[in-house]
C-alpha cells in the first residue's frame, strides 16, 4: 500500500494548519459564510439538512487497518457513532461540529487520509475497482495508476477552477467493477502483444443527462498517460460549459463536440504538453508500484474450507454469495455486506469498523477495499481462515450473505441528510430489502442490481441500476420513478424510463410486483433480470408495473 | 404575473452545531419552529431575512421557507421543511431526539 512520503505528510499538515486558521476566521467573524464556503468545501466540508457532513476519500478504495480504525475514531469521537460509504469510495460523517472538524482532519492526517478535493469544481477522489491488485481476472493493479493521479490532480494548478466537478475511475480488468463509463475519464489498464497501455474512455456520466463514456483512445502507451489525461481536461477547461451549470460536465463537451473533435483537440493539446514531461512521473509510478508489491501469500491446505462449507449450511449460502475469485491459490476475495435487510445501505458503526480492521490484521493481509457498491472488502483472505472470519463477521453483525443480490442496494443519503435531495431513498431502501428477506426469494431471484437515487444528480447510480429507482418531488409529495434495463459494467446501459413515478408507498408492491413477474418471465433461473430484459424488452415490465393502465387500454 | 406572496419562516443552520434553526421575532434563533415569526408581508419577510443573515456569527446558510399558521405556532408545508424539524428517518437521531436550541 502506499505509504505517504514527505512531500505528502508536509502537504497535508499544512492543509490541516490553513483549514484550521479558516475554521477560526469564520468562528470569530473575521469571514463571512460567502467566504468561508468554497474553503470548507474544498476541505470536502458540506452543510447539510440537519448538521454538517464531512467527506473523507479513501483514495481509489483502498485502506490499511490502522486507516479503518481511525475512521472508527472518527465516527465515535465527533460523530455518533457510525459513518457512510459512498459510492464513489468516500466516507461521510454526517454530524460534525464546524469546531471539531480541523481535529480531525489532523486525526486523519496521522493516518495518511484526508479530505481534499471531495467536494467542488476540481479533479475529485480517483477510484478503482475494488479487487484491485487481487482480482483473476485483472491484466494489472489500477491503484499505482490511480495514486500517480491523486498525486497529480492534488492542487494541479490549472485545474482548480474547472466548469465542474470531474471523476476518474481506473479498472484493471475487462470485467469493469469501477463503473469507467459512467466517469469524466475512465482508464482500463489493457495489454496488446505482452505490451501494458490504457484504454480511454471519455464523458460519461450520470446525473441530469445521464451519458455512456466514448472510447477516445483505444491504446496509450504508458509514458503518455498524464499528458494525455492533463489534455483532456485542459480541452475541456477552455471549451466546458461555464454559462450553465447543467451543461458543463465534459459529457456534454463531448455530446456537444462529437468524440472525433475532442479527439483531435486532445492530440494538438497533447503534442504541445508532450514534451514538457520529463518522465519523472514514470519514475515516481515505478516507486509507487512498488509499494503495491502483493502481500507474501501463504501456500497451506484449504481442505478443511471444503469441509466447514458442507458441515455448516449458512457458512455455505454466505461463501456462495461472499466469495470472488482471487489470483492466488487457494486465496478468496471477501465482501463483507455492510446491507443487512432493514440497515442503511453503506453504514457501518464505530465497532464494525474495529472488527473489519481486526480482522484485515488477523485474516487479510492488513488490507480492505471500500466499494463503490458501499461494502467493504478484504481483498485477501485465505480459504483456511474463512470459517474462523465468518465466525466472528456473525458475531459482529456483518455476515449477512447477499452480495449481488436484491437486497444488496445502493442507496444515496436521499432527504434524510442531503440538502440537494428531493425525496428519500434510505428508507425505500431499507423496505426493499426488509420485504425480499420475509420473501424468502433474494437466491432464488439471482443476480440483480437495484440502485436508488434521492434527486437526478444520481449518487446513487439508478440509471445503471437492473432496476433504478428516482425519488422525486411531484407537487410537493415524493414520488418514485423507476427505470429498467441499466447495466454499470463492460456493457454499460443507461436504464430506461419504465412510466409514471411510484408514490412512497406503492414503490415497493411495484418493485416486488416487477421481480415476481420477472421470476414468471425467465426462460430458466439462470437468465438473470438483465439478460430476460435485454431478451424481451421492456413492454412485458411494463404490463407487470402498470397492470391497471393495460386493463384500461383493452 | 408574480406569484402571489405565501407566508414564511426565515430558517438556517446554527454555525457551530449545524442544526437546523428558525429566527424568531426577538431576532434570537430557535429549534422549534413554532418560535419562529410567521411573515405575510413580502417586503417584510425580505426585509427580516437581510436582519438574519445579518448574524454571521450565529448561523449559516439563511433563507425564506414556506409555513403556515399553526395551534402552536409556525408549522412547515412541505415535506422536506418538515425533515430539518424532526431529523433523519433512518435513526433516532437529531431533533426528534435531542434540542439544543
Amino acid at each position: 500500500m502506499y505509504k505517504y512520503n514527505d512531500f505528502d505528510e508536509a502537504f497535508v499538515r499544512e492543509r490541516v494548519a490553513q483549514f484550521r486558521a479558516q475554521v477560526e476566521r469564520r468562528i470569530d467573524g473575521s469571514l463571512t459564510e460567502d467566504e468561508f464556503k468554497p474553503l470548507r468545501l474544498m476541505n470536502g466540508l458540506y452543510l447539510q439538512l440537519h448538521a454538517y457532513m464531512l467527506r473523507v476519500a479513501v483514495p481509489y478504495g483502498t485502506l490499511n487497518a490502522a486507516q479503518m480504525d481511525m475512521l472508527a475514531h472518527l465516527a465515535e469521537t465527533y460523530d455518533k457513532g457510525y459513518g457512510h460509504f459512498t459510492t464513489r469510495q468516500n466516507i461521510q460523517y454526517n454530524w460534525p461540529q464546524l469546531k471539531d472538524v480541523p481535529d480531525m482532519l489532523s486525526d486523519l492526517a496521522d493516518v495518511g487520509m484526508h479530505a481534499i478535493q471531495t467536494s467542488g469544481n476540481t479533479i475529485r477522489n480517483v477510484t478503482a475497482d475494488h479487487f484491485a491488485g487481487a482480482a483473476a481476472d485483472e491484466v494489472a493493479d489500477p491503484r499505482p495508476v490511480a495514486e500517480l493521479l491523486r498525486q497529480w490532480s492534488t492542487d494541479h494548478p490549472e485545474f482548480q477552477f474547472l466548469p465542474r466537478k470531474f471523476k476518474l475511475a481506473v479498472t484493471g480488468s475487462e470485467n469493469d467493477r469501477a463503473v469507467i463509463k459512467a466517469h469524466d475519464i475512465g482508464i482500463q489498464i489493457v495489454q496488446q502483444n505482452g505490451v501494458i497501455g490504457y484504454k480511454i474512455i471519455v464523458g460519461g456520466g450520470l446525473g441530469r443527462t445521464p451519458m455512456i463514456g466514448k472510447v477516445i483512445n483505444d491504446f496509450l502507451p504508458q509514458a503518455d498517460l498524464l499528458p494525455y489525461v492533463e489534455a483532456i481536461v485542459s480541452v475541456w477547461n477552455r471549451l466546458g460549459r461555464r454559462d450553465n451549470k447543467y451543461k458543463a460536465r465534459i459529457k456534454i463537451t463531448v455530446h456537444e463536440h462529437g468524440i472525433d473533435e475532442i479527439r483531435r483537440l486532445v492530440d494538438e493539446r497533447f503534442a504541445q504538453i508532450r514534451p514538457t514531461f520529463s518522465g519523472v512521473d514514470q519514475t515516481i509510478l515505478r516507486e509507487i508500484e512498488a509499494q503495491f508489491a502483493a502481500p507474501a501469500f501463504k501456500v497451506v491446505s484449504t481442505d478443511g474450507f471444503e469441509a466447514t462449507r458442507m458441515a455448516n449450511p449458512a457458512f455455505r449460502s454466505w461463501t456462495d454469495t461472499n466469495l470472488t475469485a482471487h489470483r492466488a491459490d487457494g486465496y478468496a476475495i471477501v465482501s463483507i455486506s455492510i446491507k443487512k435487510h432493514g440497515a442503511t445501505p453503506g453504514d457501518a458503526t464505530a465497532d464494525q469498523m474495529r472488527v473489519m480492521a481486526n480482522l484485515a490484521c488477523r485474516y487479510g493481509h492488513d488490507e480492505l477495499r471500500i466499494s463503490h457498491e458501499q461494502n467493504v472488502i478484504l481483498p485477501h483472505v485465505h480459504k483456511s481462515d474463512l470459517a474462523k472470519l465468518y465466525s466472528e463477521l456473525r458475531a459482529a453483525d456483518l455476515a449477512t450473505a447477499n452480495i449481488g443480490l436484491a437486497s444488496d442496494i445502493i442507496a444515496c443519503p436521499g432527504m434524510d441528510y442531503c440538502a440537494l435531495a428531493t425525496a428519500r431513498s434510505i428508507p425505500i431502501a431499507q423496505q426493499i430489502a426488509t420485504r425480499f428477506d420475509e420473501l424468502k426469494i433474494e437466491h432464488d431471484i439471482g443476480a440483480l442490481k437495484i440502485k436508488i437515487s434521492g434527486c437526478i444528480n444520481a449518487c446513487g447510480h439508478h440509471h445503471i441500476g437492473h432496476i433504478g429507482i428516482l425519488g422525486l418531488d411531484r407537487a410537493g409529495v415524493e414520488s418514485y420513478q423507476i427505470t429498467l434495463g441499466g447495466d454499470h459494467t463492460e456493457t454499460a446501459a443507461v436504464g430506461e424510463r419504465a412510466g409514471p413515478g411510484f408514490s412512497a408507498d406503492d414503490i415497493v408492491p411495484a418493485i416486488e410486483r416487477l421481480v415476481y413477474g420477472y421470476m414468471e418471465l425467465r426462460n430458466d433461473p439462470e437468465e438473470t433480470f438483465l439478460a430476460a430484459y435485454r431478451r424481451l424488452g421492456a413492454a412485458p415490465f411494463k404490463t407487470i408495473l402498470y397492470p391497471e393502465e393495460k386493463a384500461d387500454a383493452a | 404575473m408574480a406569484r402571489a406572496f405565501t407566508p414564511k419562516v426565515v430558517t438556517a443552520n446554527l454555525l457551530i452545531e449545524g442544526d437546523a434553526v428558525w429566527f424568531t421575532a426577538r431576532d434570537t434563533w430557535s429549534g422549534d419552529i413554532a418560535d419562529a415569526e410567521l411573515m405575510t408581508d413580502e417586503a417584510h419577510a425580505s426585509l427580516r431575512l437581510l436582519e438574519a443573515q445579518a448574524q454571521q456569527n450565529v448561523i449559516a446558510g439563511a433563507y425564506l421557507a414556506d409555513a403556515v399558521a399553526g395551534k402552536n405556532g409556525p408549522e412547515t408545508t412541505h415535506f422536506r421543511e418538515a425533515f430539518r424539524t424532526r431529523g433523519p428517518s433512518n435513526y433516532a437521531h437529531g431533533k426528534q431526539v435531542e434540542i439544543n436550541v
